[in-house]
């Protein structure tokens, strides 16, 4: 296959105007053809090669754009400088001083050929990784040429073991995971890239029903709290409450890691006398009549980040072209999952067995926003969940505030290096505006969490403003 | 009617097994659905829709179901019984064969010279007792494979009965029988297979029986903790929904292949043994 447009730009006979009247074989032989009369048999130097492959296309794009701004898009100084001295010359001159292959792939990054189609991505069944789940059955993966196969997992140091041991591809996090990862806090410091939060908010404060008459933090020494994991938002979050209400998270409750999805057998079971954990399990502890929702984590911190999508920074650099793909289709499912129309359907998609297999009511009064409260009454809170993919570096920030305030990492730490390099807000902001939608133009912001201020450009002095802390 | 002694065991345990049943299925009968429910009513859930143990009649007819589709697979996180259990069989019965490779000849070794039984007795002591799922992360961070590390995990915990075993049964066999194969110049290795080999077999069947016992037991654990596949995984799906009837139906299915195993060992066993 030859295009008319793509000539070989490194050839001294070949036009790239294709004016009227132009003597390359190709005009000549269509001029002809209109004409009716037979083609010429013009002896002209052979093309360099064939194009072929949608590949060989976009490479020649690259070069003969690059040629063409070499020689100031004047084709007749190209075509005479290219006669004196030769085509693969020119061509080996330009190639010391431009990096045409990087220059390749990096223009076909956005646009290339995809490395690799089938992946697996891992989920741990909660209501936050709604758009990983539902871009399944609702079909994103595949509308951006991915075969996707998502895998529940157990819990969340699976779910990080799976993910280093590279059986996934990619994987439902929680935010702070893959800044510990890349830490080494907890494992074996391996780079680690979160280029998009899945949601914000979505989270709850459960208790025991036994304890209806204990609404008061201050009421709650000795309780057992559970949390999904040490390096999460729900753990960081707990803590901060009960601290607010001068209770220390580490002396006066104990707090437990329990995998989500064994929430509500340990609530019931009396293990637990609350906990900080994702839906559905809190709804499903009030669908079972053993427990009911104290706060949702929207009024301690509203906007906070929860879950998120993260992947080793090895798989963006060998397979960028899939990454991007598979960005972009978790970016198009995190906008549908955010639009309060597409909550039921979502709802009913995600219910079966094969990903969340949990009743389909609960699911929906998660997502929709319009649940009993175990209380007895009914509440209407329609951003109950929510999800917005922008990974903000602040958000980062102020995590790595958390994991120090609790003795989690230790030393100094260069909060806005690490932010960056993990949270990649950038690639996240690219693909929302790729998908129409406006990115924000900063990457940091300050926050109210339960009424005191984080100054993301003071972070030291935000840790050293707390009464109670490890450090 | 005659009497027969010998119904009366089948008579007492079929009585037995109709009064626990009845009594369970009577206990353990759902509440009736209220009628016009309120909307906080129908967001908390009826009565009927909470989870709870359910009777065998349900039990029964949900067997009835899955097995009646036993190979069906939707998805990567649910597939049929028969594919969970076929997953489960094939760690199991992969770690085992490792370990059976490993632990018969070095409990060969170990059971013919006293000077390595006494040089290797105290690791095994040490190794033996740790329980095969505290291996479980020291894998998974080594190995970097969940598959591999649940087949090590297996391995590791059927290896130690089949290695004393094998020991044993080698260092016990009759002194006077080693001695006759001397009397006829049976060179050591000859010995070793048409001698001692026969002599130890029923005790070494005995050793792969408590192993495959043993790891017949641990894989549902292991599949727990790893999920993705096998019945473990099952088990643990269905314990997020708290589905009682299928964890109840997991469970009679792992006795039942987990009996089956044995019985296949066991009939080996019988084969090897001999009368002095």
């Amino acid at each position: 296959m030859t295009y008319k447009s793509l000539g070989d730009p490194f050839n001294p006979d070949q036009s790239l105007l294709h004016e009227k009247g132009c003597s390359c074989t190709q005009c000549i032989s269509e001029n002809s053809k209109a004409c009716g009369a037979q083609t010429l048999a013009t002896e002209s130097k052979p093309d360099r090669e064939r194009l072929d492959t949608t590949e060989d296309m976009m490479d020649r794009v690259i070069e003969s754009t690059i040629v063409r701004g070499v020689f100031a898009h004047n084709d007749f100084s190209r075509r005479s400088f290219l006669g004196l001295v030769g085509g693969g010359l020119t061509a080996s001159i330009l190639g010391s001083l431009i990096p045409f292959d990087e220059i390749k792939a990096a223009v076909k990054d956005s646009m290339g050929k995809l490395e690799k189609t089938k992946l697996n991505v891992g989920f741990v069944p909660i209501t936050c990784a709604t758009p990983i789940i539902m871009a399944h059955p609702l079909g994103f993966y595949s509308k951006y040429g991915l075969d996707v196969d998502v895998i529940k997992t157990a819990g969340w140091a699976v779910a990080r073991d799976k993910s280093l041991a590279g059986e996934y591809d990619a994987s439902h996090m929680l935010t702070p995971m893959p800044l510990a990862m890349s830490l080494g806090a907890g494992s074996a410091p391996t780079p680690y890239v979160m280029p998009t939060v899945e949601n914000i908010n979505g989270q709850a404060i459960v208790l025991h029903v036994d304890h209806k008459d204990k609404r008061d933090p201050k009421q709650w020494k000795g309780f057992k709290f559970g949390v999904p994991f040490e390096y999460s938002m729900h753990n960081f979050l707990l803590r901060y409450y009960v601290a607010e209400h001068g209770l220390d998270p580490d002396k006066d409750i104990q707090i437990r890691v329990v995998p989500p999805p064994e929430m509500v057998a340990n609530l019931r079971a009396g293990n637990l006398d609350g906990y900080l954990s994702p839906d559905p399990f809190n709804q499903r502890a009030v669908w079972e009549k053993i427990g009911f929702i104290h706060i949702l984590t929207k009024e301690i911190w509203e906007g906070h980040p929860c879950c998120a999508f993260a992947c080793s920074k090895e798989f963006t650099n060998r397979y960028p072209n899939t990454y991007s793909a598979l960005l972009k289709a978790i970016v198009d499912a995190t906008h549908y999952s955010a639009k309060a129309e597409n909550r039921i359907e979502i709802s009913a998609a995600i219910a079966p067995k094969n990903y969340l297999n949990q009743p389909e009511p609960v699911i929906r009064q998660v997502l929709t926003g319009r649940y009993a409260d175990g209380l007895g009454g009914i509440q209407d809170v329609p951003d109950r969940i929510d999800f917005d993919p922008f990974p903000w570096h602040s958000m980062a920030v102020w995590i790595l505030t958390q994991m120090k305030r609790w003795g989690y990492i230790k030393g100094d730490l260069e909060y806005n290096k690490i932010a960056e390099a993990v949270y990649l807000a950038s690639d996240a902001g690219a693909k929302m505006k790729e998908l129409g939608y406006t990115p924000p133009t900063e990457t940091y912001k300050n926050y109210t969490i339960m009424g005191k201020e984080f100054d993301y450009t003071k972070p030291e002095q935000y840790i050293n403003s707390f009464a109670i802390r490890r450090m | 009617m005659r009497y027969r002694p010998a119904l009366r065991p089948l008579i007492i345990s079929l009585v037995f097994l109709f009064v626990a049943l009845g009594s369970w299925e009577w206990s353990s009968q759902p509440p009736k659905a209220t009628e016009a429910l309120s909307e906080y009513e129908l967001l908390m859930g009826g009565a009927e829709q909470e989870a709870r143990v359910p009777p065998p009649s349900a039990v029964i007819i949900h067997a009835f179901n899955e097995l009646s589709d036993p190979f069906y697979d939707a998805g990567p996180n649910d597939k049929g019984i028969g594919i969970q259990l076929a997953y489960s069989l094939y760690r199991v019965l992969t770690g085992f064969l490792l370990a059976a490779l490993i632990a018969i000849p070095c409990g060969f070794v170990i059971g013919m010279f006293p000077v390595m039984h006494k040089a290797m007795n105290p690791y095994v002591q040490i190794l033996k007792p740790i329980s095969p799922l505290a291996w479980m992360p020291l894998a998974l961070f080594i190995i970097k494979d969940s598959e591999a590390s649940a087949i090590f995990v297996i391995f590791i915990c059927s290896i130690w009965p089949m290695l004393i075993n094998t020991a044993f049964g080698v260092a016990n066999v009759r002194k006077d029988w080693i001695n006759v194969a001397r009397t006829h110049e049976l060179s050591d290795m000859r010995t070793a297979f048409t001698v001692i080999l026969p002599a130890a077999a029923p005790t070494i069947l005995t050793g792969m029986r408590i192993s495959i016992g043993i790891a017949w037991l641990v894989i549902v654990a292991a599949e727990m903790l790893v999920g993705g596949t096998g019945i473990g995984y099952y088990v643990w799906n269905e314990w997020n929904n708290l589905d009682l009837t299928s964890v109840i139906f997991a469970i009679m299915m792992i006795g039942i292949v987990g009996m089956m195993l044995d019985l296949i060992l066991s009939s080996v066993s019988r084969w090897v043994a001999y009368e002095e």
